[in-house]
C-alpha cells in the first residue's frame, strides 16, 4: 500500500477545479499558445477569447472578450488580444476558442490563464 | 396496352427480377448482397431469386399478382460483379422502389431485405453488405436524439475526443460500491462512466438504486472538478414500457445521457426510446450487443456498416465502433468506413473502405463512435490519430487497472488524450512519436508514469477475420 499514491482532489481544495481542454496539461508556455494560435487559423476557424470570474466559471457563457476575431490571419494579433483580455481583467481565467462556424460549434477551446480558483 | 394473362406454374426468376438495363432512381433503396450460391445455378437466376425473394415474389406464380403492377412494386437485380479474391461468390446489387417500405421503419426495411432470403435454399450463404438509404427516406426517419455539436455544447467538451469508463466488473457490484466505482473516475477527469451492456436490474443491483447512487457520483464530481460529467444509465429491460419507465426515472433525477443495446433489445424499442430523447433533451449512448453473431462472417449476416445506418436511423447519439487496436475484432479501413457514415453528412463511395454508395444524410445529425475495449494509456496517440476529435475513447480495464485506482487512471488517460491533441495541434504525428509525446507528458503526470509502467507489455496483434474484399491470392 505504501506505493500507491492518494488521488489529492477534494471539494475543499480550489486545486481542484478544472477548465476543460488542456487543463490537465501544465500552463501553456508561449510558444506553445502560439502554436496553438496557429492550428486555429490554419482550419480557418474564428478565434473568440472569453473570460469569467473564477467563482462563475460553471455556465456555458463566458464574457465575451469583445466580438470574434472573424477572419483574423495573424497570430500576434490574437496574443495580443488574450493579453489585454488579461490586463483588463487580471484576476479571471481566460479561454480561447476556435469556433467553425460550419459545425457550428467550436472545434478547439483551451484555458490560456487560470485565475484563483475558488 | 399490354394484357397480360394467369399462367399457374414456377417461373425463373430471370425473366421478371433480373434487369441490367434499369438505372436506378434516386429515390430506390439501393442495396449490396454478396451472394454465394449452390452449385450449377447462374448467377442472374440467383441475383434476380435474392431480389424477387427480399421484395414481392414468392416461389410460384399466383393470381392476385395480376390485381397490381408487380412490375412497378418488384425489386430488381441490376448489377453483378466479382467479389476480388474470392471465386465462391459475387456481388449482387438491386434496387428496391421506394414505397415499399413504411416511412421512419427501420424495422420494416431489415424485415424484408434480411427476411426470408436469407434461409433461401439456391444460396450457400448470403451477406447484406451494404444499403443506399435515399434522402427522401432518411428524412422521414428521426435519426439521433440531439447529434454531436448539440453533444458538446451541453456538456461543454470541445477540441478533444471525449473520455468514458466502463465500470468493472461487469457483473455483481452492488450499487453503492457501483457509485464509488464512478466516482472515482469522473473525479480523476473523466467525462462519461458507462454501464457495461448487461447490467440492467438484476437481483445484486436493482436500477433504481443504481441511478441513485450514480447521480449522487456525478454531481460530487462535477462539484469537485468544475467540469460536466455523466453516466451512461442502461435503460435496456425486458419490454419497451419498463424501458421508458426506466428513461423518465433517469431524466427526474437530471442524468444528462442514458443508454440502450439496440440489437438486443430491439430496433422498435431504440426507436421509440430515440425519440423520446429527443423530445426530452437527453443524449442517447448505444451499445452493439450481438453484431459480431450478424456482422463477422465474410460470407454470411449482415455488414456492421450496414448496422451503424441502421442505428443512425433509428437515433442514437453515440454507436460502438471498435477500436482498431484494442481487443476487438475490426480492419482499419474498413472501420475508417463505418465511422465516416456515422458521422458526414455525405459520405462518397470507397471500395478501399469497404463503401459501396454515396449516401446523402440530408439535415440528420451525426453520431460519436465509441472506441471500447482493450485499450489502454499505450494506444491513445493511435486511437486519437485514427479517430480524431468527435468520438468517445473509453478505457475500462485501462482506468480501472491502474495500481493507484479509478482516479488515478482516470487523470492518467486525461493526461495523455490532452497531451496528445496538443501535439497533434502542433502538427505532430501521433502515430510516429506517441512515445516521446506521452513520456514527456508523464515527467509532470505520476498517474500517467505508473499506467504507463503497467501496460506497457500489452499487445493484441491477432489476424482480422473480417477482412475487406481485395485480391489477397
Amino acid at each position: 500500500m505504501s506505493d500507491v499514491q492518494d488521488y489529492a482532489s477534494s471539494l475543499g481544495n480550489a486545486e481542484s477545479r478544472k477548465f476543460e481542454t488542456f487543463s490537465y496539461l501544465p500552463a501553456l508556455s508561449d510558444e506553445q499558445t502560439r502554436t496553438q494560435i496557429e492550428y486555429i487559423l490554419s482550419k480557418g476557424w474564428n478565434p473568440v477569447i472569453e473570460h469569467t470570474e473564477p467563482e462563475n466559471a460553471g455556465g456555458h457563457y463566458w464574457y465575451m472578450w469583445k466580438l470574434p476575431m472573424f477572419g483574423e490571419t495573424e497570430v500576434e494579433n490574437v496574443l495580443k488580444e488574450i493579453e489585454a483580455c488579461k490586463t483588463a481583467h487580471p484576476n479571471n481565467h481566460v479561454r480561447l476558442l476556435g469556433l467553425d462556424n460550419f459545425a457550428q460549434c467550436a472545434g478547439a477551446a483551451m484555458v490560456i490563464y487560470r485565475g484563483q480558483t475558488v | 396496352m399490354a394484357v397480360k394473362q394467369y399462367d399457374a406454374g414456377v417461373k425463373e426468376y430471370r425473366e421478371t427480377y433480373w434487369m441490367p438495363e434499369y438505372t436506378p432512381k434516386d429515390t430506390d433503396i439501393l442495396a449490396c448482397f454478396k451472394v454465394t450460391p449452390q452449385d450449377g445455378i447462374p448467377r442472374e437466376e440467383v441475383a434476380a431469386a435474392v431480389a424477387a425473394e427480399s421484395s414481392t415474389g414468392t416461389w410460384t406464380t399466383v393470381w392476385t399478382d395480376l390485381l397490381t403492377d408487380l412490375d412497378y412494386y418488384k425489386g430488381r437485380a441490376y448489377a453483378i460483379e466479382d467479389v476480388p479474391g474470392d471465386d465462391t461468390c459475387f456481388y449482387a446489387f438491386i434496387a428496391y422502389p421506394i414505397d415499399l417500405f413504411e416511412e421512419g421503419s427501420v424495422v420494416n426495411v431489415m424485415t424484408s431485405l434480411v427476411g426470408n432470403v436469407f434461409g433461401f435454399k439456391a444460396l450457400r450463404a448470403l451477406r447484406l453488405e451494404d444499403i443506399r438509404f435515399p434522402v427522401a427516406y432518411v428524412m422521414t426517419c428521426n435519426g439521433p436524439p440531439q447529434g454531436i455539436q448539440v453533444e458538446r455544447d451541453l456538456l461543454n467538451k470541445y477540441g478533444r475526443p471525449l473520455l468514458g469508463c466502463t465500470i468493472k466488473p461487469k457483473l455483481g457490484l452492488s450499487a453503492k460500491n457501483y457509485g464509488r466505482a464512478c466516482y472515482e473516475g469522473l473525479r480523476g477527469g473523466l467525462d462519461f462512466t458507462k454501464d457495461d451492456e448487461n447490467v440492467n436490474s438484476q437481483p445484486f443491483m436493482r436500477w433504481r438504486h443504481r441511478f441513485d447512487f450514480v447521480m449522487e457520483a456525478i454531481h460530487k464530481a462535477e462539484a469537485e472538478t468544475g467540469e460536466r460529467k455523466g453516466h451512461y444509465l442502461n435503460v435496456t429491460a425486458p419490454t419497451a414500457d419498463e424501458m421508458m419507465r426506466r428513461a423518465e426515472y433517469a431524466k427526474e433525477i437530471g442524468a444528462p445521457i442514458i443508454m440502450h443495446d439496440y440489437i438486443t433489445g430491439g430496433w422498435a424499442a431504440n426507436t421509440q426510446l430515440a425519440q423520446w430523447c429527443q423530445d426530452n433533451g437527453m443524449l442517447l449512448h448505444i451499445h452493439r450487443a450481438m453484431h459480431a453473431v450478424l456482422d463477422r462472417n465474410p460470407h454470411h449476416g449482415i455488414h456492421f456498416r450496414v448496422l451503424t445506418k441502421i442505428l443512425r436511423l433509428s437515433g442514437g447519439d453515440h454507436l460502438h465502433s471498435g477500436t482498431v487496436v484494442g481487443k476487438l475484432e475490426g480492419d482499419r479501413d474498413a472501420t475508417l468506413g463505418w465511422i465516416d457514415i456515422m458521422r458526414d453528412s455525405y459520405v462518397k463511395e470507397d471500395r478501399s473502405r469497404g463503401i459501396f454508395f454515396d449516401q446523402d444524410w440530408g439535415s440528420m445529425p451525426g453520431v460519436l463512435p465509441v472506441a471500447s475495449g482493450g485499450i489502454h494509456v499505450w494506444h491513445m496517440p493511435a486511437l486519437v490519430s485514427i479517430f480524431g476529435d468527435d468520438s468517445v475513447l473509453q478505457f475500462g480495464g485501462g482506468t480501472l487497472g491502474h495500481p493507484w485506482g479509478n482516479a488515478a487512471g482516470a487523470a492518467a488517460n486525461r493526461v495523455a488524450v490532452e497531451a496528445c491533441v496538443e501535439a497533434r495541434n502542433q502538427g505532430r504525428e501521433l502515430e510516429k512519436e506517441g512515445k516521446e509525446i506521452l513520456t514527456a507528458a508523464a515527467k509532470h503526470s505520476p498517474e500517467l508514469a505508473a499506467a504507463m509502467e503497467t501496460w506497457k507489455e500489452i499487445k493484441f496483434e491477432f489476424d482480422t477475420v473480417d477482412k475487406l474484399d481485395v485480391a489477397h491470392k
